[in-house]
């Protein structure tokens, strides 16, 4: 049991070896998150130990962090210096790491060219480098990448458990909430609902047993953010479950984490039992008169399950569908007890905002989302990767000068946002500032902060399948629009790609979507439509395109597309090679032909070639 | 309670605070569709179709399970509700496999009716783009599950864990690919069923039905060899009726035995007489367990009845360690039938293999029954086909007979007659009441010609009554439904000693309320007392039979003179009692 001076006894101490006021003179950290790993980021770091054993090196501090936020350019290794400097390593192999410990850490020599710097540089659109602000500012990743997940102590440094002893000792219960509901913090999993009014009805329903829930069942495809602070600071989203508790007279939380994160479950299960060891959960937190409890909780891999009731079922035992609202968890949930649920990043933000008050976060981001949003980034970008921006940064700001624009300088056609729940933003909503009522008004949500770039090779009806295929898969079955409803959506795109659908299928579609938005019983089924509504609204020309000329203006939609060599063609050959069934012939240095009977449109050669000479028809 | 003011359709009303939107739209004759709703046992609000207008919400709500509020104005008959609905039916079309004519449900299907009702065309399911979804079939002696018809209501799962506690059904796999079956579509036979039929009932299509033998009822009718006799349960008499739209409650004993004449049964005869014969033999049980214990003797104190199947299948499976206390004596159907095949066949000299036991019963779970190993003398069954109450109305209506207008018939057979005691064994508390009526007078020094034990009358879960032999008072309780036998082992184990004699039925209110019987529609159950007014009309026979205690049939007496003996002597023990054994649930695949 650690009371509050014995906390503060190893928040000084940890301080000073993280900031290396300590006799080290470097401190290494490698990103080992799932990212991290998956490009053997322990092999690097097995290396850099060996090394530092080997050479008998006494002053480095070596460390694995969570996730640092450039997944494509894992593994990182980053290096700080005693003045604060900040190298970061990109995709680091055996050679580099070997390197790197040599010269840097013996010799003190800074290896430039494999610095981050190199590999990710925004340009303009004639290709010149273009210096660009840092638009970044991390609150719910604070620590991600700086401090060792398996480390309470350095969490315990870095202010760590410094807001649980505030809420604890210095304010009440509605004081807590005040200060949540005051910071204008909204849920970051999707919907926005107001954390602090949240907490606010649950705590109006006390007086019996209430719950603290926290939603880990991160499933939208492309999104990683809440992995992302699991694996790499668990520890925050552990103290905000426990102010939460506080501030709504819970004693028992659950996070109900899906097993398809083993890495994130492992590291915060370990975190659990220290926080346990050191007496911050259990009875009687830091020598307090409070208790709370916690425990993880499951999940099998249900999309669904990341709806508040059905997560709630699913804690219960039963099968994994979701009920009626109202009731809201609020008053009846876990078990029939009053229950509040926030996600893992609404939750990471909780006790910043705690330590540096309401004022503080509402100052962040825009009048109505306060603080920031951490996007994961993907698709067509350079720059793939886990960001967090203050809200009410624009499309634009994220895209071009975070993400460094699109790749093969490609043109942007749009952007998903919302996961499966979402919809398409396009060239026209560049210059929104991102919040949750400017993405709902332009179509779309916010959702849980996937961020999918797509260029002029994406057809938007594929597009618009492939988020439903999603949802077809995942609908948990219950109600009827979104059981057999989404499957005919469906079935009607596979008759728009196929080359097969009439105008009559496309009015067809429109009235589905419309009535499955409209009649769902849950959130997933009442936004499944999203995708396909829209594409429908903003590239209803593509889709006319397939209807009525049958064709597919990206060359995608395999089924109706004709791929054909113009005379730019070089004949250098890259087509034929990439081939897979030998459709393609033609002799070096002259035009190349496409063998149509035998061609099975994969559109493999398309992107293979350097000329862009190969189009479809 | 507070009342709130709300508007439906411009309408203004004011209900109390605890209402749904559905409840007020009921009150105030406001239509709106359901399908997956069944008041306190289904509210899931998966179906849909029950969505109305909310102003001020941007979605369409389910009007089954939100409550009103103040100054809320909902609308039921817009384009936009409309259209959702129709949508939504045309959607469940499309996934329906639809065979009405050879349907179960042909006369009663909520799903017709409503596509009927909005005019629904089915152009999405006889369209080739859009996939059928893949069905199963769960088919057991008494029960199938038949997925292609299945919309999902949820209904069926909701009802079996609501009526039995042990949730046999749930929803297997997920999405589209949903369906409904014992988990992992196991043998429904070897999920731990009870076979009581609920889920039937609550279905609101053909989806869950009896395994029927009608066709092998009609083969038995056309053979000529065969020597053919009926017999009519107790509560099929107060149901029937129904199916030709007579009120609930209607006794139709005198049409029913006409019909089986027209059919052409050979003879017709009435469980209600094996009833008599099951007090004789269960009392004898009861009184020389009884008579043991009060000697000192060890034996299995209280006996439990063992009339119900559906709560035989229970106690085999979830409480074997009582199968001991449980009433060796068969069901008044295989005692009927094994009277028939062994002993009648001798006096009418018709071999028993040319006899076929055809029996009409408000349970499915009978069909079970029939089937045991321990009901079959070398080969020959004492039952050999069983019909519920809803299979006997289709047969009817199959031969082209007027039920309505049949004549009174009155069967001559001497398994025919019975008492008032037997006529009761359809409802919860009967089997009990017939049995102390004659318990009490074999026991007293001086019978004291009781008739009336109104204490274990009524719908009440659990039922506890004193039984007053001369100076010595003995307890005994009644319980009907399987979700309340829990309870009713907990009890009994608290206090071993306290009861004499428990009754047990598996479904709530009886064999009245059977599996079998006639299915009401959901939004009248909202309303009408089922099984008090089917239990009514059986009371009624009973007051107004002459004789009323079992061991005073004249026919019965004859019986244990001329053939059988003492109850419970050898032979009757031969022909008349049974053996239970342990099964297993989900047990090891053979």
């Amino acid at each position: 049991m650690k009371t509050k001076q014995d906390l503060n006894k190893i928040r000084e101490e940890n301080l000073k070896k993280l900031n290396l006021l300590d006799n080290n003179k470097y401190r290494v950290v490698v990103g080992m998150a799932s990212c991290g790993l998956a490009a053997s980021a322990d092999v690097i770091y097995d290396i850099i130990e060996q090394t530092i054993k080997e050479k008998g090196l006494k002053d480095i501090s070596l460390t694995s962090v969570g996730c640092i936020g450039e997944c494509a350019l894992e593994p990182i290794v980053e290096v700080y210096d005693k003045d604060n400097n900040r190298y970061t390593y990109c995709m680091v192999n055996e050679k580099k790491a070997k390197e790197i410990a040599e010269k840097h850490l013996i010799g003190g020599e800074v290896l430039n060219r494999y610095l981050i710097e190199n590999f990710k540089k925004v340009t303009d659109e004639e290709g010149k480098v273009i210096d660009v602000p840092n638009y970044q500012y991390r609150i719910a990743l604070k620590n991600c990448g700086i401090i060792n997940p398996l480390e309470i102590d350095q969490y315990i440094g870095l202010d760590g458990y410094k807001a649980l002893e505030k809420v604890l000792f210095e304010m009440t219960p509605e004081e807590v909430v005040d200060v949540v509901t005051k910071s204008g913090l909204r849920g970051r999993g999707g919907g926005g609902f107001p954390t602090g009014l949240k907490w606010k009805f649950t705590a109006a329903n006390k007086g019996g047993q209430s719950f603290v829930i926290c939603n880990a069942d991160e499933g939208d495809p492309g999104a990683f953010m809440d992995r992302a602070v699991l694996e790499g600071d668990p520890h925050a989203v552990i103290e905000a479950m426990i102010i939460c508790g506080y501030a709504i007279s819970a004693t028992q939380g659950y996070v109900y984490i899906r097993a398809e994160y083993p890495l994130a479950v492992e590291r915060l299960q370990y975190a659990i039992d220290k926080a346990y060891e050191y007496g911050l959960l259990g009875k009687g937190v830091l020598v307090s008169n409070f208790d709370f409890d916690l425990e993880i909780r499951l999940g099998a891999g249900a999309f669904v399950c990341g709806e508040e009731t059905a997560l709630i079922a699913s804690i219960e035992g039963e099968r994994g569908m979701p009920r009626n609202k109202p009731p809201y968890p609020a008053s009846q949930g876990l078990w029939g007890r009053p229950t509040v649920i926030n996600n893992v990043e609404t939750f990471a933000n909780v006790a910043q905002i705690i330590l540096k008050g309401a004022d503080w976060f509402k100052a962040i981001g825009t009048e109505k989302a306060a603080g920031t949003k951490v996007f994961a980034l993907g698709g067509k970008i350079k720059n793939t990767g886990l960001l967090e921006v203050p809200m009410g940064t624009t499309l634009r700001e994220v895209i071009y000068d975070v993400g460094g624009g699109l790749t093969k300088g490609k043109a942007f056609k749009a952007v998903q946002t919302g996961g499966p729940s979402g919809g398409i933003l396009t060239k026209d909503d560049l210059d929104t500032p991102i919040d949750y009522d400017n993405l709902v008004r332009k179509g779309s949500m916010m959702g849980s902060g996937g961020m999918i770039v797509m260029d002029q090779d994406n057809c938007m009806v594929d597009i618009a399948k492939f988020y439903l295929e999603f949802t077809v898969e995942e609908s948990c079955g219950k109600c009827t629009p979104c059981r057999d409803g989404n499957l005919r959506m469906l079935e009607i795109l596979n008759k728009i790609t196929d080359g097969k659908a009439t105008m009559k299928d496309l009015d067809d579609l429109r009235k589905l979507a419309l009535m499955i938005k409209d009649t769902s019983l849950c959130a997933l089924g009442q936004s499944a439509p999203n995708p396909v509504l829209s594409t429908l609204d903003k590239f209803y020309d593509e889709y006319l395109e397939h209807v009525v000329n049958k064709r597919c203006p990206a060359g995608v939609c395999k089924n109706i597309t004709k791929l054909l060599i113009t005379d730019e063609c070089i004949g250098c050959g890259k087509c034929l090679r990439n081939c897979p069934v030998n459709a393609i012939s033609g002799d070096v240095k002259k035009k190349h032909y496409i063998d149509l009977e035998l061609c099975v449109n994969c559109g493999t050669c398309k992107p293979a070639c350097p000329v862009n000479a190969i189009v479809s028809l | 309670m507070s009342n709130v003011k709300i508007w439906i359709n411009n309408q203004e009303m004011t209900v109390p605070s605890t209402y749904t939107v559905l409840d007020a739209a009921n009150d105030a004759d406001i239509y709106i569709p359901r399908l997956c709703f069944l008041k306190d046992i289904s509210e899931t609000s998966a179906c849909r179709l029950c969505v109305v207008e909310i102003e001020g919400l941007n979605t369409l709500k389910n009007s089954c399970t939100v409550q009103v509020w103040e100054g809320m104005k909902v609308h039921t008959n817009t384009k936009r509700v409309n259209d959702a609905v129709k949508n939504n039916l045309k959607l469940l079309a499309a996934n329906h496999h639809f065979e009405c004519w050879v349907c179960h449900r042909e006369e009663n299907c909520e799903l017709l009716e409503l596509l009927r009702r909005y005019n629904v065309p089915n152009t999405m399911g006889e369209d080739p783009t859009f996939s059928k979804k893949t069905s199963y079939c769960n088919i057991s002696n008494s029960l199938t599950i038949d997925t292609s018809k299945c919309i999902l209501c949820g209904r069926c799962v909701s009802a079996c864990n609501h009526y039995t506690g042990l949730g046999i059904l749930d929803f297997n796999r997920r999405g589209f690919d949903t369906y409904v079956a014992p988990a992992n579509n196991d043998f429904i036979d070897d999920a731990g069923c009870l076979y009581c039929g609920k889920c039937i009932q609550a279905c609101p299509v053909g989806a869950l039905s009896g395994t029927s033998d009608e066709d092998i009822v009609i083969d038995y009718l056309n053979n000529d060899n065969y020597y053919v006799i009926a017999q009519l349960a107790p509560a099929v008499r107060a149901a029937l009726g129904e199916e030709f739209g007579n009120p609930i409650g209607t006794n139709v004993e005198g049409k029913i035995y006409r019909a089986l004449k027209r059919m052409g049964f050979d003879e017709i005869t009435d469980v209600n007489f094996a009833a008599d014969v099951t007090i004789m033999e269960e009392g004898t049980e009861l009184i020389g367990r009884i008579q043991d214990h009060l000697q000192g003797k060890e034996t299995h104190l209280p006996l439990f009845t063992s009339c119900s199947p559906g709560w035989i299948r229970y106690i085999e499976r979830y409480y074997p360690e009582y199968l001991p206390h449980l009433s060796t004596a068969k069901s008044p159907q295989q005692i009927q039938g094994a009277l028939i095949k062994h002993i009648y066949a001798d006096i009418i000299n018709v071999p028993k293999e040319r006899i076929k036991v055809v029996s009409f019963m408000p349970c499915i779970a009978k069909k079970d029954e029939a089937d045991r190993e321990q009901m079959k003398d070398k080969g020959v069954k004492d039952v050999d086909a069983v019909l519920t109450t809803r299979e006997f109305a289709r047969l009817i209506r199959r031969f082209g007979i007027n039920f309505n207008n049949l004549q009174d018939y009155k069967p001559e057979s001497p398994l025919a007659t019975y008492t008032g005691a037997g006529a009761i064994f359809g409802t919860t508390g009967g089997v009990m009441e017939a049995a102390l009526r004659t318990v009490k007078a074999f026991l007293e020094k001086e019978d004291k010609h009781t008739i009336d034990f109104t204490q274990v009358r009524g719908s009440v879960a659990i039922k506890e009554a004193d039984l007053v032999i001369d100076n010595q008072t003995f307890k005994v309780a009644v319980v009907h439904g399987a979700a309340n036998f829990p309870e009713m082992f907990r009890r009994i184990k608290e206090n071993p000693n306290k009861y004499i004699f428990v009754e047990f039925m598996g479904c709530e209110g009886g064999c009245i309320n059977g599996g079998g019987q006639p299915i009401v529609k959901a939004r009248d159950l909202e309303t009408i007392d089922v099984c008090k007014l089917r239990a009514q009309a059986l009371y009624t026979i009973d007051s107004e039979n002459k004789i009323r205690r079992s061991h005073e049939n004249p026919n019965v007496v004859s019986l244990y003179q001329t053939h059988l003996g003492k109850p419970g002597g050898e032979l009757a023990h031969k022909l008349l009692h049974t053996t239970y054994s342990k099964k297993e649930v989900f047990g090891e695949k053979k």
